[in-house]
């Protein structure tokens, strides 16, 4: 790889100006630089009055910061997404019953798909949830499926997020932002909405009530708390949705149910969005230390007394080891070829794949087999020749610890820079919901965009912004 | 409603309303240190004492000096009720209960703590000070005007209300307080146009002065302006007007709810046995002793509330 000229999503590998981009183009032939330059002003102000920020991680005093966002769309034509989210909503059925199968009968390691010890030997693993049946029988309620793109047809998933997938706030704001700025270039073009997305969610969560519900479901979302990283995200989103957004020691075991206090007394809550980790939800069954978590909830969910979304243990079938099955995952439980394509992976763990690696590394992405956030891993291409000799030592030290990718020419989009339109690698993640009623794909989704040239990575906490993602109408 | 999320917004609104208060005590220092003849700095003892910071800024400064005091209750962050700390505060709790607000609310609550933020980044100089405490009312009274214009009148808005006028009351009674300290070392000036000069100054600085103007014409001295800041019904920053309104939001809160709240029965002690009778009975009983009671009161009846609407347990 590498060889061939990267893709422009704009502009092809040829120069040759593609057609979902034909609208934007001629408007933005008719702008003037300045004009743009003063709105590229006024969107980071918008940012910053609505608040859309981030906390950093490891900061004494909690730092808010904005993630860049820049005003040239990413435009998908209906066509690509409709063969899109058909290779996305088979892979998060496979998911699904990937996971209902490795907490029950474990159909897949008996029919020798996929080794015993890729799941008894992991973390994400939770002996807890072996034969719970989560109510509506859905274990990942929201899923952030990560796509990169390197060619026309081209798409591979780098990454499923099947825990607490974070960013659908930005889509949300990005477009919003984008419309208050550009009204014209909507008028021009015909782009579907992303604006369900709150109400679509509280719909599918409360179809995942537990028979208990008596009434109308009870939803509230669960936030570790203001100092969180995401917290902006979880208030946007349970107020978007009109529900509660609570901590943990907001939330209390009575009676069976897991209920909130009130000004006047304690409510039960039927589904708990929770953006806490599986680690801190619970301190009697998982780890005591925790001051996030509701003493109980793990008793009470277990007895049907409530939705927990994601269920807890979901974190397995996104662990960057399960994925090199993927495939295989995909199609033992669909029984069809996977649509979406998977990056060739190599497994550390085992000596042929290790030996590979280690000859390779300059060529190789190696990544933490848990880690996220784009920390810990080695981008070869990129790297010193010190950075690559000292994570040769790491990674013969815990070989099981990593997987290692091809470096993927990711297709690029056009940035608004400084002299103009200037290209830039991008990855995009698409948001799903799930419930019993059907998997619904939101038309759109978060673009990150490596803002310095020439780099791949889009992680927000390492230089990465955002983009307004468009699909049209076919 | 979550007793956190209302708490929140209790607080967002007490600190909110704080910010502003303390901004005018400010005022009412600067000018009555403007209109006396005498050098010193005086004033601005009680104009600390008044705002309940004295010992704190004891603990900070040797002595008390115009631009000291100006500091520490302008930006002081060891100063928990200084405008900057009150603003930080206000927003923290904003955030805290983001999704009771509107987005307007919230909007003019970030806006407000970025210009106020910028403004108190350094020191004020004493010619800067009116524009910068201007600005304060204007963000503080755009975010009210927010509420009032945005919110829906439900539960949400009686908690902000309870956390305005509890506030406010706390607020008008330190500034009358004021007046008590000022007063003081100089019982001789009683009836002189210098005194006259300083009860127009906490008219001034609770915005009364047209009000007042109004409903007592040219005429009306100390008793008259006490009384309208005490027992006025109709003046939105009178002890009477503010504990009348807890009172109506209590019993808002209240509805659908059995028995009585203890909070409510104390907002009915605080108003029968000290707002129900004529200014004479008020001086009668000694000024400063009068607002000390009631901001005690005050203070027992925040409680209340906290524990009445289950705010931390």
């Amino acid at each position: 790889m590498g060889e061939k000229p990267v893709f422009d999503e704009m502009w092809g590998q040829d120069e040759t100006l593609r057609e979902p981009y034909q609208g934007f183009h001629d408007w933005f032939a008719e702008e003037d630089i300045s004009r743009l330059r003063a709105k590229q002003r006024e969107a980071e102000e918008i940012f910053r009055l609505t608040g859309i920020t981030f906390n950093v991680y490891g900061r004494a005093e909690a730092e808010e910061r904005l993630i860049p966002f820049d005003i040239i769309p990413r435009i998908i034509s209906g066509h690509e997404w409709t063969k899109l989210s058909r290779g996305i909503e088979q892979r998060v059925r496979a998911i699904n019953a990937f996971l209902h199968d490795i907490y029950h009968n474990r159909e897949i390691v008996k029919a020798g798909r996929l080794p015993e010890e890729m799941i008894s030997g992991n973390e994400a693993y939770l002996p807890q949830m072996i034969g719970v049946q989560p109510p509506g029988g859905v274990y990942t309620h929201i899923v952030g499926i990560d796509l990169v793109r390197t060619g026309p047809g081209e798409f591979f998933v780098l990454e499923d997020n099947a825990r607490t997938p974070s960013g659908v706030s930005y889509m949300l704001e990005n477009r919003e932002t984008m419309l208050q700025m550009f009204p014209e270039l909507f008028s021009r073009n015909r782009v579907r909405p992303v604006q369900n997305y709150p109400i679509d969610l509280r719909r599918s969560l409360a179809a995942c009530a537990p028979n208990m519900t008596t009434d109308k479901p009870v939803v509230a979302v669960l936030t570790p708390g203001i100092y969180n990283s995401a917290y902006y995200e979880h208030a946007f989103l349970a107020d978007q949705m009109g529900v509660e957004l609570v901590e943990g020691h907001d939330l209390r075991v009575i009676d069976g149910r897991v209920a909130m206090r009130t000004t006047r007394g304690y409510t039960p809550v039927d589904v708990l969005y929770r953006r806490v980790d599986d680690e801190f939800l619970d301190p009697l069954n998982f780890n005591p230390d925790s001051a996030l978590g509701i003493p109980g909830i793990m008793d009470v969910y277990r007895a049907g007394g409530i939705t927990i979304a994601n269920a807890p243990g979901t974190g397995i079938s996104d662990d960057k080891a399960i994925y090199s099955y993927m495939p295989d995952i995909v199609e033992f439980y669909t029984g069809e070829r996977p649509l979406l394509q998977n990056v060739p992976t190599w497994r550390c763990s085992e000596p042929d794949d290790l030996a590979y690696v280690l000859d390779n590394l300059p060529d190789l992405v190696v990544k933490e087999v848990h880690g996220s956030g784009g920390y810990g891993m080695l981008i070869g291409p990129t790297a010193s020749k010190k950075e690559i000799a000292a994570f040769r030592d790491k990674l013969k030290a815990r070989p099981g610890n990593y997987i290692a990718q091809p470096t993927l020419s990711l297709s690029t989009v056009p940035i608004f820079a400084r002299s103009g339109l200037s290209p830039r690698h991008v990855d995009l993640r698409p948001f799903v919901l799930v419930s019993p009623e059907g998997v619904k794909i939101t038309p759109g989704g978060l673009t990150r965009v490596a803002l310095k040239k020439g780099s791949l990575v889009v992680n927000s906490s390492q230089g990465g912004g955002t983009k307004d993602t468009w699909v049209l109408e076919e | 409603m979550l007793g956190k999320t209302a708490g929140g917004l209790f607080w967002m609104y007490r600190y909110l309303e704080r910010a502003e208060n303390t901004a005018r005590l400010i005022e009412a220092g600067q000018r009555i240190a403007l209109t006396r003849l005498e050098a010193g700095d005086a004033e601005w003892t009680s104009i600390l004492q008044a705002g309940g910071v004295k010992s704190a800024f004891d603990e900070e400064y040797e002595a008390v000096t115009r631009d000291a005091a100006v500091d520490w209750m302008l930006r002081a962050k060891a100063n928990p009720s200084s405008v900057l700390s009150c603003i930080e505060a206000a927003r923290h709790n904003a955030r805290l209960v983001r999704t009771a607000l509107t987005g307007e609310v919230w909007g003019a609550t970030n806006a407000a703590y970025m210009k106020i933020r910028e403004m108190l980044a350094r020191k004020v100089s004493e010619r800067d000070l009116p524009e910068v405490l201007r600005e304060v009312r204007q963000h503080t009274s755009l975010v009210r005007g927010m509420t009032h214009g945005t919110m829906l009148r439900n539960e949400i808005y009686d908690f902000v209300r309870l956390g305005t006028f509890l506030e406010r009351a706390d607020n008008t009674a330190r500034i009358l307080d004021v007046k008590y300290y000022v007063l003081l070392p100089s019982v001789s000036a009683v009836g002189t146009s210098l005194d006259n000069v300083q009860w127009e100054t906490i008219l001034r600085a609770v915005s009364a002065r047209g009000g007042f103007r109004m409903e007592y014409g040219a005429g009306g001295g100390p008793a008259e302006i006490t009384e309208f800041l005490v027992l006025n019904k109709r003046m939105p920053r009178s002890l009477a007007f503010c504990i009348g309104k807890l009172r109506s939001n209590l019993s808002y809160l209240h509805r659908g709810v059995e028995g009585q709240l203890p909070s409510m029965a104390m907002v009915d002690h605080l108003e029968r046995q000290y707002l129900s009778h004529d200014i004479a009975a008020v001086f009668e009983r000694g000024l400063h002793e009068f607002i000390e009671d009631i901001l005690g009161q005050l203070g027992q009846i925040a409680r209340q509330v906290e524990i009445d609407f289950r705010f931390y347990e």
